[in-house]
């Protein structure tokens, strides 16, 4: 044996070989990037449950991925753009990623095929109850005016240079809900997932940081301290009705969304038809998990140093805090509106929980509308916003898929 | 472990990936994107008027049953004199105690659950009626 020889292969197959050579030392920023990622997951507690393996997936793919020849990398980048690319022979074939692909890359075809993220909406409609926007159905408006920032930030994307397709992905981050960010990219601009799901995630955490200061910035303290009246209780019978009709009349209107919104109802009605337990449980507590595991590695697997180190991915974390703050805007601004129209019956504080994120959205007014008036308790009154925003990112995401597709 | 030579492959088919799309001029953004708030705004404006018109139709039936059930009660002090007479007894009844819609063995385990809860011997107990609650 020629341990020369020996040691030569061995230093050459090895990793740490690969930081030396072109572009390796790319990996050694993404490696530390992933490391600040985990940080802030798990000891910020930024969205614990989908940073911390996204931040994993970063780690292992740019411990493995050097570049096409990467043989022993868990996702390959080249495989995954040969599938994009109709000249190529692979264009569409989910077979040559599972002959030739890497763990990461047999899990990501869950997300390329839209399933995670449907799967993770079944799990949000089983969780959610949509009685507050049932009784105050005005909540909707408020929904609506909060994806303001997907609309703003599409277009500024657009000035930056992006392509349509491109800005219609980065603007959905503006609706703060990371699985319609992810269904979106993946089928619109998927050599831009990574970027816009670590941006969708980590400012979805950020919420209570963000919001606040708009907040107090568009209303008085007057206007804060508004506590509104109890909504009427919502009939079992009207909870059941409810996700049947927004299923046929949402995806009659953009049948785009059908993944999304019929995987949505389909959990919510489980939840409410009160015979269907055993399922509403599992989708809420073990579907959810699996998914969340398989979702967040596979998304941090697409931030492979050659693809994720670039101009774009700046442009792209600040278009996606420009459409965070621009939603909220939107729904305060409404707010403010319906407030005066109400005759100050309506505290505008709701208006910002429209932008999706569920729940934390919604905790912010609470908190907020608790700071001017202790006596203020919001969280119901906000959770109808918040939960109409997450239809309105929805129908705002196949909007723009039937457009861009 | 890496192919330099295949790297300005790739990067030749992340630009064609980038380029893909169609690049749209400012005015033509600008119009897809009020375009697109309208259409959100349109689509929840629709589905809150199906969600008012389904809870108005929830409502008048609550208030309904409500004036309904007001209504019975107004009625039973008016038929108070005789409310037992117009109900028929149910096959069983011995004694004082009458039985509503229950059968005997029925009224007598119900008995028997009463004194054993109550911890008093079941011949101290004096039962009136038995009548089931729908």
């Amino acid at each position: 044996m020629d341990v020369i020889e020996t040691l030569k292969t061995l230093w050459n197959d090895s990793g740490f070989q690969s930081f030396f050579v072109d572009g390796g030392w790319k990996n050694l920023i993404m490696i530390a990037v992933s490391c600040l990622l985990l940080y802030l997951g798990i000891v910020k507690k930024f969205e614990p449950l989908l940073l911390v393996g996204i931040a994993f997936g970063c780690l292992l793919v740019n411990l493995s991925y050097f570049g096409p020849g990467s043989s022993d990398a868990l996702y390959h980048l080249d495989l995954w753009d040969n599938f994009l690319d109709p000249e190529h022979e692979n264009y569409h074939s989910y077979g040559a990623i599972m002959s030739h692909g890497g763990l990461l890359d047999i899990l990501y075809i869950g997300v390329k095929a839209g399933i995670y993220p449907s799967l993770i909406f079944m799990g949000v409609g089983a969780m959610t109850d949509f009685g507050p926007l049932i009784s105050n159905p005005k909540s909707l408006i408020l929904g609506a005016a909060a994806q303001m920032g997907v609309f703003l930030a599409f277009f500024g994307a657009i000035c930056l240079g992006f392509t349509g397709q491109e800005a219609a992905s980065i603007g959905i981050i503006g609706g703060a809900d990371g699985p319609t960010a992810i269904f979106l990219t993946t089928r619109l601009a998927p050599h831009l997932l990574g970027a816009i799901a670590i941006a969708a995630y980590s400012y979805m955490a950020l919420i209570p940081m963000i919001q606040p200061p708009i907040m107090r910035a568009l209303t008085t303290e007057k206007e804060r301290q508004v506590k509104m009246e109890q909504s009427r209780t919502v009939s079992k019978t009207e909870k059941i009705i409810f996700p049947i009709i927004v299923a046929m009349f949402v995806i009659l209107l953009l049948p785009s969304t059908a993944p999304l919104v019929g995987c949505l109802m389909l959990g919510n009605l489980w939840r409410e038809c009160g015979v269907t337990e055993r399922l509403s449980d599992t989708v809420q507590n073990a579907l959810m998990n699996i998914v969340t595991v398989f979702l967040g590695i596979s998304v941090g697997a697409t931030t492979a140093a050659s693809r994720f180190l670039s101009l774009e991915t700046i442009k792209i974390v600040a278009l996606g805090l420009a459409a965070f703050c621009f939603s909220t805007v939107g729904g305060l601004l409404v707010g403010k509106l319906m407030y005066k129209l109400s005759g100050g019956k309506i505290n505008p504080l709701i208006g910002s929980a429209g932008v999706s994120a569920v729940p934390m959205a919604a905790r912010v007014s609470q908190m907020e509308g608790q700071k001017a008036n202790p006596k203020n308790f919001l969280l119901m009154h906000a959770m109808g916003p918040n939960v109409a925003g997450v239809i309105g990112s929805a129908i705002a995401a196949g909007f723009l898929l039937a457009v861009f597709k | 472990m890496v192919d330099i030579t295949t790297l300005a492959a790739t990067e030749a088919v992340t630009e064609a990936a980038t380029e893909k799309g169609d690049k749209l001029s400012i005015g033509e953004a600008a119009v897809t994107a009020i375009f697109g708030y309208s259409v959100v705004f349109a689509g929840l404006l629709v589905l809150m008027i199906v969600l008012y018109c389904t809870g108005a139709y929830f409502k008048s039936k609550e208030a309904k049953q409500k004036a309904d059930s007001a209504a019975e009660k107004t009625a039973a002090p008016a038929a108070a004199p005789a409310p037992a007479a117009a109900q028929k007894l149910a096959p069983g009844s011995a004694g004082h105690v009458k039985l509503f819609d229950v059968p005997d063995k029925e009224a007598a385990m119900i008995m028997a659950i009463v004194a054993d809860k109550m911890q008093k011997p079941l011949n101290e107990l004096h039962f009136i009626s038995i009548k089931e609650v729908k």
